[in-house]
């Protein structure tokens, strides 16, 4: 059986972007070992944790649970897109003021997370975050400062 | 543990040869899946990927239907509604007519799993991975559902509750994959409601899954009802009998009662972690009840 690999031209954080990939290979995989966007973390590589959260034309998925051939075509963002150069967006901003992580594992994924809710409502009850970021596990915070971080977050972008 | 002792991390399983191909055709589908050895069908991969990962399938193919427009849309069909194979669950939330139409199938879909997830599961995943407990797959039932499938002699319409025929196992023939869904014209002052019972508030695996679709005539009488129970059987099913007790009532406290019995009667389920014997087959009968006053809330209003 061939074993050529699979060509995919794709969309990462704005830039055109080619590579060759097996096909089993996850998005995922790619990421970080083809592309060295190692900013989307492996937790549980089952579309458990989110650690490795990104958006596919928008929509938040897990890496982890798309082949990087799916990706052809399509458009991705990753964590590596959220900072504008230096100037980090409000809500990595605001995580680091309320110590909204400590191992740092999960906090890609999270603020990917929160960022895709924000983007489709500026104005979330805290339920809503809490639901939304369900996808999201955090083995250190117990998750109260994340929560607080992304609603400050919101109050914040919507008052500029 | 000496740094060289250190276990690599772990190499997938597979990959010696597996190929991908993404057809644009229903026909390329078919074609593609009638010349291939074993072959699985790639929808949202939220359980695919999974599998594949484990090991526990090794196929020789992946066919991706996303590429296949008739899999990927939501229209409108002889006053119901026709739904991909391949349509996320997200997407199906966001549908305000469906979700207005037929609330307890897209709330059953929208239980599947966090954000991320549902930005990729799709209905026909959750119906042919074919699991016991698969939240979509009662509300589906209730709802009189039928699979289009595609395959080599063509296409044909089944129940959806013919599709699986037990844990992982579908009737679905080599060559055949779930195309789409038909949702039926719905009657005046009919509802359809899907309620699971688990132990968290979210992200888990059902216990017990029930849903109700019925339809009330003028003088507010049940004229039609159906209810579906998961995760107490081998696979998803009808319990005939339950929404029988049901049609020519008005749903008193004693015909909710005869239809929470003939539930909990049909229950044939597992002991495991999630629940014994004994504690699913009360709350199959206790979760349909309230899954009747839902789905009987919401035909009134309708």
């Amino acid at each position: 059986m061939s074993k050529s690999k699979l060509h995919v031209a794709t969309t990462i954080n704005g830039d055109s972007v080619e590579f060759l990939c097996e096909p089993q290979q996850t998005l995922l995989d790619v990421l970080r070992d083809e592309l060295h966007l190692t900013g989307s973390k492996e937790g549980c590589a089952s579309g458990d944790c989110g650690a490795c959260s990104v958006t596919f034309d928008g929509r938040l998925v897990c890496a982890c649970l798309v082949l990087a051939v799916e990706s052809n075509g399509h458009k991705v963002e990753t964590i590596e897109g959220m900072a504008d150069g230096e100037n980090l967006h409000p809500l990595q901003e605001k995580f680091l003021e309320h110590s909204a992580l400590q191992c740092g594992i999960c906090t890609p994924g999270i603020l990917v997370a929160a960022k895709a809710l924000l983007d489709i409502d500026p104005d979330p009850t805290e339920t809503r975050v809490r639901y939304w970021l369900a996808g999201n596990l955090c083995r250190c915070t117990g998750y109260d400062k994340i929560v607080r971080a992304v609603l400050d977050a919101a109050a914040e972008m919507r008052a500029n | 543990m000496a740094v060289d002792e250190i276990p690599k991390s772990v190499e997938y399983p597979l990959g010696t040869g597996m190929r991908y191909e993404s057809p644009e055709s229903i026909e390329g589908a078919v074609a593609l899946l009638a010349n291939s050895g074993a072959a699985r069908i790639l929808a949202g991969g939220t359980d695919l990927l999974v599998q594949l990962r484990a090991g526990m399938i090794e196929p020789e193919l992946l066919v991706d239907i996303k590429s296949i427009q008739e899999a990927r849309q939501i229209t409108s069909e002889n006053g119901g509604y026709r739904v991909g194979a391949a349509v996320s669950g997200a997407e199906l939330g966001e549908h305000a007519a469906l979700k207005q139409t037929w609330p307890g199938v897209v709330e059953a879909v929208e239980l599947i799993g966090s954000t991320q997830i549902q930005g990729r599961a799709s209905l026909g995943g959750n119906l042919c991975n074919a699991s016991p407990a698969a939240d979509g797959v009662p509300a589906l039932i209730a709802a009189a559902a039928l699979c289009t499938i595609a395959g080599p002699e063509g296409q044909r319409e089944v129940a959806v509750e013919e599709i699986c025929t037990g844990p992982g196992q579908t009737s679905l023939g080599k060559g055949e994959f779930v195309v789409s869904f038909f949702f039926h014209e719905r009657a005046p002052r009919s509802g359809d409601a899907y309620l699971r019972f688990i132990p968290r508030t979210e992200m888990d695996i059902a216990v017990v899954g029930a849903g109700v679709n019925l339809s009330l005539d003028e003088s507010g009488v049940c004229s039609a009802a159906r209810v579906a129970l998961g995760a107490v059987a081998p696979k998803a099913m009808l319990v005939p009998e339950a929404g029988a007790a049901l049609v020519g009532t008005r749903l008193d406290d004693a015909d909710l009662q005869a239809m929470a019995a003939a539930a909990s009667a049909a229950c044939e389920p597992i002991d495991d972690k999630r629940g014994t014997v004994e504690y699913r087959v009360k709350v199959a009968g206790v979760l349909a009840r309230r899954a009747c006053a839902i789905a009987f809330g919401r035909a009134r209003n309708n």
